[in-house]
């Protein structure tokens, strides 16, 4: 019985949240483009699953994502773990290397991220590789949760950090490859998933309630924001070295031609 | 029929290993931390095992569904109206595919509600339940409005063809002066808010948009100009909710 009625409870939530989607595109289709819907069945099954996906997802969120992200936030900064009660940001090193290896595993095996490395390696006619992007990413998200934890534990303004991030993105926006700016734009965006955003939010919140004299409501958040902000920077910089790269091997086969 | 039955099997299972996927990565590395630094076993171990079920089963129903219904009717629409139509509708589609797939959004309900916890017990906001459900449903639809004016903003953008960086930089100007005038308890919110906003659904769909667009005019390169769009989908939300923070303060 208390397992299925947030069940229902949350099935009935997910109707409102879903229903706007499919108002506007049913809606677009039936009376702006007059068209009828194309196999109506199919997307009414669909729609079926929808429905239940996201019910069942964010019944599960509660039970798993949120726990486990609190747990660790408080297992990692416990006085009796820490081995000292007057910790200072030196001795939170676990908490840093856990939220770097969380950041680097979700974002490395991301399909969003995959998908992105392949249109990028093509574009670029081989300076980027698939595997190279996908790690420059990865290690950017790592540094950005970890310096998110770091930010926490410390206390010092989450805003500072951020326009220090836009200095240097707007910077390497002059020298790095013309094409490859929107992408990196936009890679901001799509590393942090479904799964990896509760998860992180909760680390966040458990880390600003455990370590002592921080307040979740100011400190709470943020880690988030460094995760979409420092892969814009690492996909420019990767972008960066392999042009250079190129143009110095350039370099050294006319040096080479002019010896011969 | 048994045909038709055996291929849905196989999609769900196809997309069943994708969410394992998704999952897999962090179940190592707790089990890691847990087994190896913190040497405690995990407590609750069956509830954790049955959540992460719900979470992977839910999560494939999800996006099969998405697959199934939503995603082939909006990025047909997405083309349609890329390719011609008045400029009109095309800025109203994109309004309200932005606003639809952000309400959508899996990770944006969940912070949502987290941050409407974490506002009440901080006594920013009333502790009721009742208090706390608008709050986070202001948050969303803040957020929702946010994304559908981004993707406007976006897709001007590449029908004039202009530069997506200085469109970034005035968006990080007005983030830094609104930062220096928005409560501070607001200011953590906002900034997360960005990266939430752009996940399982407005990813796929917002692309079609401007990957169509872009293919569609002549003269526009889809790399050059169809990406962009969720970048600012990302950054408009951090300025919307500052100024939601503002208002209710």
């Amino acid at each position: 019985m208390n397992v299925l009625e947030p069940l229902v409870h949350a099935l009935v939530n997910t109707v409102f949240d879903v229903l706007p989607i499919a108002a506007i595109l049913l809606g677009f289709q039936l009376v702006v483009l007059r068209r009828p819907i194309p196999q109506l069945k199919r997307t009414l099954i669909g729609f079926g699953y929808v429905l239940m996906g996201l019910a069942l997802f964010l019944a599960g969120l509660e039970k798993v994502l949120f726990p486990i992200g609190r747990l660790m936030a408080k297992s990692l900064t416990d006085p009796a773990f820490l081995g000292t009660a007057a910790a200072t940001w030196r001795d939170y090193g676990w908490v840093y290397a856990f939220a770097a290896a969380i950041g680097f595993a979700t974002t490395v095996a991301e399909p969003a991220l995959i998908a992105v490395s392949i249109k990028a390696s093509e574009v670029s006619g081989g300076t980027i590789t698939v595997w190279g992007l996908r790690t420059a990413v990865a290690i950017g998200v790592a540094i950005g949760i970890a310096l998110g934890a770091f930010r926490i534990v410390t206390g010092t303004p989450l805003h500072w950090y951020i326009i220090a991030g836009y200095v240097v993105v707007i910077i390497q926006t002059f020298f790095a490859p013309r094409m490859i700016i929107p992408l990196a734009y936009d890679s901001g965006g799509v590393t942090t998933s479904t799964v990896t955003v509760p998860l992180v939010a909760a680390l966040g919140l458990g880390l600003a309630t455990n370590v002592p004299g921080r307040s979740p409501l100011i400190d709470g958040f943020g880690l988030i924001a460094f995760a979409s902000l420092f892969p814009v920077m690492s996909v420019m910089g990767y972008a960066q070295l392999g042009e250079w790269r190129t143009r110095r091997a350039t370099r050294a086969r006319l040096a080479r031609a002019m010896q011969d | 029929m048994r045909a038709a039955m055996m291929q849905l099997l196989r999609d769900l299972l196809r997309t069943l290993r994708d969410s394992v996927r998704d999952l897999m990565p962090i179940a190592l590395v707790v089990a890691f931390f847990q087994s190896f630094v913190v040497r405690a076993p995990l407590p609750d171990l069956g509830g954790l095992i049955a959540g992460a079920l719900l979470v992977v089963v839910g999560l494939t129903l999800f996006v099969r569904g998405l697959e199934m219904g939503l995603f082939p009717i909006g990025e047909t629409m997405a083309y349609g109206f890329a390719r011609k139509g008045s400029v009109t509708w095309l800025l109203l589609f994109g309004f309200a595919l932005g606003f639809g797939t952000t309400i959508a959004e899996p990770a944006l309900i969940a912070v949502a509600d987290e941050a409407a916890a974490v506002a009440a017990q901080g006594q920013a906001i009333s502790t009721s339940e009742a208090a706390q459900r608008s709050y986070a449903y202001g948050l969303r639809l803040t957020v929702a409005l946010s994304v559908g004016a981004a993707v406007v903003l976006g897709v001007v953008r590449i029908l004039k063809g202009w530069p997506i960086q200085w469109f970034i930089m005035v968006g990080y100007l007005l983030v830094v002066a609104m930062t220096a005038i928005a409560p501070p308890e607001i200011i953590g919110i906002a900034y997360d808010s960005g990266g939430v906003t752009t996940s399982t659904v407005t990813v796929p769909l917002v692309t079609a948009l401007g990957v169509g667009l872009a293919q569609s005019i002549r003269g526009r390169n889809p790399l050059l100009d169809g990406f962009g769009l969720i970048a600012f989908a990302s950054l408009t939300p951090m300025i919307f909710v500052m100024a939601y923070g503002m208002l209710i303060g």
